[in-house]
């Protein structure tokens, strides 16, 4: 656990194994603490990393996702207990994205399931929560170990991307589909081990995920940075990626829920019914964590929705309150995720909004501050509820891409 | 009445313990007329500052201030009166086998040392403190207040107080589950149900036997755990650490804002009888036989002095006397403060850590800590006592002179009385070698070190401070004893059983610690009362 020399009271946050080659081409020195990793926020400047995820190819240190690798005869059946999608239904080489709860049917967490064999899987989540998986696994013929510090891993995004692996030398990568993976050998000038490579990613567009070696790391950077200098290939850090991941409504545990491992409060927690998530729950399969709850839920109704709004003016809605009318007088919600969506020019939120109120084409009021040189104003905006994604192009789906 | 007769008070507060001084402040800003009698020569109770050894300052009692309410330090201004807290950072437990367990202030950094000893406790650290701090959540709203009902003297039962806890707080039922898990449970059962290690669950449940006469595995230790969790939850910036000046200055600041209200504090002036007229409290008579009146008498000591040493018992309710001599005052834990002529070196610490700046153990397993118990049953002190120690001089410069340093260590468990015989000079010294050798296993300069150490065993404390036996808390914080039970079932109010005649110090809900709840809690039904009959 302890590989770095300095002891962990004097540098608290581990390095990836990127981290020499995001450093050296930082030029903001812009670093932030994800799950125990310092990683970037921003390399140059938020736009240009935005429009590269949306016209080119970009790189994004994913190394800190927490991964488990769940093994064992009873791997299927566990996960499928877990989760409340059903796992049986995922084939060897094929990845899903899924949600678990505790027994109130409140999600503690999101993530995505890789079946990378018949009894093996790795699952990929946004906090650490050994402890809620093994209290789980009681009575499963399943072993339970995480990995996150074995596996480096980058994504590589952006239309251009799969031209880029190709021409990186990831023969046949054009064929993958999406939720697809498999495992691919570098050019063997590199001096590398064979990489799994994934078509996921958190960007809603076209690109892949790429699995590999700690030690590995630095020569595929270096490799994918050479194939792609032509083609204005671009790390990026967090910010630009919570832009492109909010038009394409994705959620981000702590801004748009908080886990229910963690909340202290009362009524703070979320269920995948009330984030939009009642698809990825599948009550045919048979029992698992959270179902009872859930049924119960959906029998009468969640109590809030997470939606989309799309609000007029230019100013994101930041924490923005939501009323019913622009008297300001009766909350019916609150923003959770807000940005001004350069691609679709549309000023855009993810919202908590309280059940009766929801309907779709509804218009509600968003309380905006804005700060005009230190002179606050306050505004109301007219929002209106919207369906996600925000955005969504065709190429994200096309099989083989259109460049490839 | 009395020969000596002197003028007439509104109100006299019994102790200047640091609750007498938290109700007075809060009598006399409501425009009382309030006098404070001291026994000693000095204000403070048992949360105090002496000079004992040429420019030393030690937090002779209490050492830490982490309970202390927040609304109080504001409501009386306390840092206009020269109060301030400072924090201090983490904390580790020293092992026999030469490694630690740190308590780091950096969330990754101690993920990353509790994974060393189990990855899965790392993350089971989480649920822990979700859990005590979503306790916290529901205790905080019961501390500064009465118990249930202030108006009645009806015993109350629990179910109606998990009907206030729904009704007034919002709670959801489960929540009330775990609530009574709480007041239960012992802590090694609780701890064991997040932690595998040893080591991670020996330096948790420290605090849950802290001033208690019960081992980690005797029912109800968790909720003591809790009840140190508490100054946790604030989320303010400074709510846990050491007052500057050491805990003296707590009480220091507390007399001044007293003083600054008009209030007037005789220490030196031990009380030696409450006076009763007619089923009235009408006064005080102090041991020189000098009579003070006032209708309104308020006792920062304990139950069990107040009734039973400062009051004709005959006075009282059979019944009631009969409850205050059952009430569980033991004393169990010892206290040395020590002058340092350098900072000790603790192998098992490495270089740079902040661990020796916060609060350092050496139990090491349950079966240590509950090994140290049994001595205590047995009427000896702890041959392997638990220990928390800490050396204040690190972060506040004013406590010893510049390279020289303070070490605080309170003791768990010792005896209030030795099956050998009475305590004396001889097995206090006794006491104090076990407890010196036992740091000194783990820091080979650390006896070179020493140029003066007070020792304090429970008949020292009680002695000097006036608390029952040595029993820090003013009473064991056992379920039977708190909350609508604290002190007595059925006076649970701060009243006691005759009119004019009030209880302030921790003895009273919500209990023990510097916190200045129960000083709070006592005014305010104080005024009530005095409200009412005007
Ligand atoms: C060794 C030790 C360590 C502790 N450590 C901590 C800690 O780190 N943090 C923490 O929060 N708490 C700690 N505590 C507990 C805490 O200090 C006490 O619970 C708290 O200070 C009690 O305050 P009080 O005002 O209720 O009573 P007291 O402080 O006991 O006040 C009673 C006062 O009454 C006076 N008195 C007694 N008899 C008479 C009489 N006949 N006439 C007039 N005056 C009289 C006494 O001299 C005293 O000043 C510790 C206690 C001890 C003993």
């Amino acid at each position: 656990m302890l590989s770095e020399s300095e002891p962990h009271f004097r540098q608290p946050l581990l390095k990836t194994p990127f981290h020499e080659r995001a450093r050296a081409v930082s030029q903001v020195d812009s670093f932030i603490p994800w799950a125990g990793y310092t990683t970037v926020d921003v390399f140059t400047t938020v736009e240009q990393e935005y429009f590269a995820i949306r016209n080119a190819t970009t790189l994004y240190d994913l190394t800190p996702m927490v991964k488990y690798r769940i093994a064992g005869p009873g791997a299927m059946r566990y996960l499928n207990r877990l989760m409340t999608r059903d796992i049986a239904k995922l084939k060897p080489g094929r990845v899903a994205y899924g949600v678990w709860c505790n027994d109130g049917g409140h999600l503690i967490d999101d993530g995505t399931v890789f079946r990378l064999g018949e009894t093996e899987y790795r699952l990929c989540t946004g906090e650490r929560q050994l402890d809620w998986l093994l209290d789980s696994a009681v009575g499963f013929e399943v072993e339970i170990s995480e990995v996150t510090q074995e596996i480096a891993a980058l994504a590589v995004q952006g239309p251009t991307s799969c031209a880029l692996l190709k021409t990186f030398g990831l023969a046949g990568v054009e064929r993958l589909k999406p939720f697809e993976l498999a495992h691919f050998l570098p050019p063997p000038s590199l001096g590398v081990a064979a990489i799994m490579v994934s078509r996921t990613g958190f960007t809603g567009d076209l690109g892949y995920e790429l699995w590999m070696r700690p030690a590995d790391a630095e020569a595929i950077w270096d490799g994918l940075m050479e194939a792609g200098h032509t083609r204005g290939i671009r790390p990026i850090g967090s910010r630009a990626l919570n832009i492109a991941r909010i038009e394409a409504g994705f959620l981000l545990p702590n801004f748009d829920f908080v886990s229910s491992e963690r909340t202290l409060r009362l009524g703070t927690e979320r269920s995948p019914l009330e984030l939009g998530l009642g698809w990825l729950v599948d009550f045919q399969k048979g029992h698992f964590t959270g179902r009872r709850a859930l049924l119960e839920e959906e029998r009468r109704g969640p109590r809030r929705r997470l939606v989309g709004l799309d609000i007029e003016g230019t100013k994101p809605a930041h924490n923005a309150l939501l009323y019913s009318d622009n008297s300001g007088k009766r909350q019916v919600g609150s923003v959770a995720s807000a940005t001004w969506s350069p691609t679709c020019k549309r000023n855009i939120a993810l919202a908590m909004m309280d059940a009766p109120h929801i309907e779709p084409g509804l218009t509600v009021w968003a309380e905006i501050y804005l700060n005009r040189e230190l002179v606050w104003e306050r505004r109301m905006a007219q929002a209106k509820l919207v369906p996600r994604p925000f955005f969504t192009p065709e190429r994200r789906r096309l099989t083989p891409p259109a460049d490839c | 009445m009395g020969s000596n007769s002197s003028r007439r008070h509104d109100a006299i507060i019994v102790g200047a313990g640091h609750n007498g001084l938290v109700a007075a402040c809060y009598l006399a800003r409501a425009g009382l007329d309030v006098l404070v009698l001291e026994r000693n020569t000095y204000v403070g109770g048992a949360a105090v500052s002496r000079q004992l050894y040429e420019n030393f300052t030690y937090s002779n009692c209490s050492y830490v201030c982490s309970l202390l309410r927040t609304e109080i330090i504001r409501g009386l201004e306390l840092p206009r009166f020269g109060l301030q807290i400072i924090p201090y950072e983490g904390g580790c437990t020293m092992m026999r086998n030469g490694d630690h367990l740190a308590l780091y202030d950096n969330h990754d950094a101690l993920r990353r040392e509790i994974a060393r000893h189990s990855k899965r406790d790392a993350e089971a650290y989480e649920r822990y403190l979700r859990d005590m701090l979503r306790q916290c959540r529901f205790i905080k709203p019961l501390l500064l207040r009465e118990p249930p009902d202030p108006t009645s003297f009806k015993p109350r039962d629990i179910m109606e107080l998990l009907h206030l806890g729904k009704h007034f707080h919002g709670l959801g039922e489960e929540r009330m589950y775990d609530t009574l898990r709480f007041w239960t449970m012992s802590c090694a059962d609780f701890l064991d149900e997040y932690f595998e290690s040893e080591i991670v669950k020996a330096h948790l449940a420290g605090s849950s036997i802290i001033g208690t006469a019960l081992g980690p595995r005797s029912p109800g230790t968790a909720y003591v755990l809790l009840h140190h969790y508490m100054g946790s939850i604030d989320g303010t910036v400074g709510a846990w650490g050491f007052a500057r000046g050491g805990m003296g200055a707590v009480t220091k600041a507390l007399a001044a804002s007293f003083e600054a209200s008009g209030g007037t504090i005789r220490s030196g002036a031990p009380v030696n009888q409450v006076l009763v007229h007619n089923g009235r409290a009408i006064g005080v008579v102090l041991d020189g036989g000098e009579e003070i009146h006032a209708p309104v008498v308020v006792s920062n000591l304990d139950v069990r002095r107040t009734f039973l040493e400062t009051m004709d018992t005959k006075d009282l309710p059979p019944d009631f006397v009969e409850q205050v001599r059952n009430f569980k005052i033991r004393g169990s834990s010892g206290k040395l403060n020590i002058a340092l002529d350098g900072l000790p070196r603790f192998p098992a610490i490495p270089q740079g850590s902040p661990s020796t700046r916060g609060d350092m153990h050496v139990t090491d397993t349950m079966e240590m800590l509950e090994r140290a118990y049994d001595d205590w049953k047995e009427g000896r002190w702890s041959r392997a006592p638990y220990i928390d120690m800490l050396i204040p001089s690190q972060i506040d410069p004013t406590m010893a002179p510049d390279g020289k340093h303070y070490m605080s260590v309170f003791v768990q468990y010792c005896p209030y009385r030795l099956a050998a015989g009475e305590w004396n000079a001889e097995r206090r010294q006794a006491f104090g070698k076990t407890v010196i050798d036992t740091i000194a296993a783990h820091s080979p300069n650390f006896k070179d070190l020493i140029l003066h150490a007070e020792i304090r065993t429970p008949w020292d404390i009680e002695n000097e401070v006036g608390l029952t036996e040595g029993n820090i808390f003013q009473g064991e914080l056992t379920f039977d004893q708190l909350l609508f039970n604290r002190p007595i079932p059925g006076y649970a109010q701060y009243r006691a059983p005759v009119r004019g005649m009030y209880l302030c110090g921790s003895s009273t809900h919500p209990g023990g610690g510097v916190m200045g709840a129960p000083g709070a809690n006592a005014a305010s039904a104080i005024l009530r009362d005095l409200r009412k009959t005007q």
